[in-house]
């Protein structure tokens, strides 16, 4: 079987570990840090100047990969909403004993609810886990693309990538 | 007959960073479009753009029309809407008609940037209602608000399949599968990688064989191909769908290159025929210029580009700009051109046109 990015639209564990914008074990261990899951060289930069700590590097030219500098990292969740790809996240492992924190861009709507419970699913859009709702940002600066920031147990921070898609309530009777 | 310097033919990102430029020399321009309002493919366009930082990336293409839209109010460039240019004669002659009269306006040159139309594709019940292009279906849903369905087929894997799957499911649409002919996905890994999370599956090696319903779409029939693409008997599978939607790419949108007398070159992996031109973007024809879409498939950021090259020469031709000022800014945007075609999805079409994009003399 074809695997990769490439051939299935979902990054295999081989490119992440490839992967410059993806932080190192120690990095994930000391707290929030940011994960570009970026891997082809395509022409695109605004994650570049998006951080305020000058933690993602591109340069020239434009179709460099984005290399994440995971000590000036903070995990702040600035660049989230700047990648045009939706492929910037940040992962807080360090959230609680038993809980580490995702954050994903969500472009839909109805938005949930802080505090609900939601199912989070996978880079396959299948359902791993349920989570708890954090935190959604959305001021001005998103320019509509929402931050979405998601509780759910540490073993499934490395896999959980976003949530199920709600359903319009109409539709749903 | 009015006589104006110069006339922009097609309102998309590169007619309107082409008039913009002219403009801002100091030309006088016109820029004609058949739509309602400028903006060409930008106005669809709800997904934040690629490209670099410096050039509107992260940006959603309907803002960064908005944006052009006011830098050509500001340079005084003339609009003409509804209108569309139906010929090219002889003495730079253009013909244009609206809703309600026949016109010729002459320009002392003329830029062509009118964009590429959507390729088909043929199965048994294509002609049945629900089967239509990834266009259409982007327009419905993001201009007009009408959701033609609400179980989707996709028919493509490149970017414009890509995206607009990605809006089907934003605007509350279930997209049943993307189909790919080819061994691969054809668009950027993050936008599949979206829609994977999604949860839509991206069928490689895969093609529909055809289409049923009585009186509009109620299925398709998809098939999985072998390495030679010929369909493997057996593999066939019914899925309920009431939108099939293509999205297999674009040819440019050449008639009036054509009836100009341009000359040509055929490039498949551009689109098809496109007219050739040097590196000011002027065609084989004197006084006419080629930018966008039309010159090759390539992207609104390529487009964008492009255009500033055609509204600078044009502008340098008719004097408003000195030959070293105008030098210096063609040569940045050929550079920004080269990064932009950098890459292993840019590399092809870089090689493709610059063995005829050469020579970057005015001709008086
Ligand atoms: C779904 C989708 C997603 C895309 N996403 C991106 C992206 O993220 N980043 C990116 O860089 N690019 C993207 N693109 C590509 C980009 O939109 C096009 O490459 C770009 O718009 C081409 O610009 P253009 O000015 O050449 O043509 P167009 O935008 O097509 O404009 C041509 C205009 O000319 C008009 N016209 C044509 N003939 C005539 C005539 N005879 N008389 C009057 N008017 C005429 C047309 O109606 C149209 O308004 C996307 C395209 C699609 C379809
Ligand atoms: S998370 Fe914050 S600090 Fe880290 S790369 Fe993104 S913007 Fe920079
Ligand atoms: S903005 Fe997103 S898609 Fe563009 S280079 Fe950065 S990570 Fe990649």
């Amino acid at each position: 079987m074809n695997k990769g990015l490439k051939f299935t639209g979902v990054i295999s564990e081989e490119e992440l570990k490839r992967c410059p914008g993806y932080p190192s074990e120690e990095r994930f261990k000391k707290g929030p840090v940011a994960v570009i899951e970026c891997i082809q060289e395509i022409p695109c930069n605004p994650c570049e100047a998006a951080c305020p700590f000058g933690a993602i590097e591109i340069g020239e030219p434009i179709t460099n990969l984005p290399v994440l500098d995971e000590k000036k990292c903070r995990g702040c969740g600035v660049c989230i909403s700047s990648c045009p790809g939706l492929a910037i996240f940040t992962v807080d492992m360090s959230y609680s004993k038993t809980e580490a924190v995702v954050s994903f861009p969500f472009e839909y709507l109805p938005l949930p609810k802080i505090g609900e419970k939601v199912k989070a699913v996978n880079r396959e859009g299948r359902i791993v886990t349920v989570g708890r709702i954090l935190k959604i940002k959305n001021s001005l600066k998103n320019d509509h693309t929402p931050i979405i920031s998601l509780a759910i147990p540490k073993k499934w921070a490395a896999e959980v990538r976003s949530i199920v898609i709600p359903q319009n309530k109409k539709e749903r009777k | 007959m009015e006589l104006v310097e110069v006339a922009v033919i097609g309102a998309g990102p590169a007619g309107l960073a082409a008039s913009i430029e002219a403009a801002k020399a100091g030309a006088e321009v016109v820029l004609i479009d058949e739509n309602n309002r400028p903006g060409g493919q930008l106005f669809k366009q709800i997904h934040k753009f690629f490209g670099s930082k410096s050039h509107m990336a992260g940006i959603r293409g309907i803002n960064i029309a908005t944006k052009l839209l006011e830098d050509c109010e500001k340079f005084g460039v003339k609009t003409l809407l509804n209108t569309v240019a139906f010929g090219l004669f002889e003495e730079n002659r253009i013909g244009l008609a609206n809703k309600d009269k026949k016109s010729i306006l002459r320009a002392k040159r003329i830029i062509l940037a009118t964009g590429a139309s959507e390729n088909v594709l043929n199965f048994p019940g294509w002609t049945l209602p629900g089967v239509m292009g990834a266009g259409a279906l982007q327009t419905m849903m993001n201009v007009n608000r009408v959701l033609p369905g609400k179980r989707i087929l996709m028919i493509g894997s490149g970017n414009v399949g890509l995206i607009v799957s990605y809006q089907a499911l934003q605007a509350g649409a279930k997209v049943v599968a993307i189909v790919e002919a080819a061994p691969q996905i054809g668009g950027y890994g993050v936008h599949a990688a979206k829609i994977r999370r999604a949860g839509v599956p991206i069928l490689i090696s895969h093609t529909v064989k055809k289409v049923f319903g009585n009186d509009c779409v109620e299925g398709a029939v998809i098939v999985r191909l072998d390495k030679k693409w010929k369909p493997i008997l057996g593999s066939e599978k019914k899925i309920k769908v009431d939108v099939v939607c293509l999205s297999v790419g674009l040819n440019p949108l050449t008639e009036l290159a054509w009836m100009a007398g341009c000359k040509f070159v055929y490039i498949p992996a551009l689109g098809g025929h496109i007219p050739i031109h040097n590196w000011n973007m002027e065609s084989s024809k004197k006084d006419l210029y080629v930018a966008g879409d039309l010159t090759g498939v390539e992207e609104a950021s390529t487009a964008l580009e492009e255009g500033k090259l055609a509204g600078l020469a044009v502008a340098e031709s008719l004097g408003y700009l000195k030959r070293e000022k105008a030098s210096k800014r063609k040569a940045e945007i050929r550079e920004q051109l080269i990064a932009l075609r950098a890459g292993p999805f840019g590399e092809l079409r870089r090689k493709l046109k610059e063995p005829f994009m050469q020579g970057d003399e005015i001709r008086k």
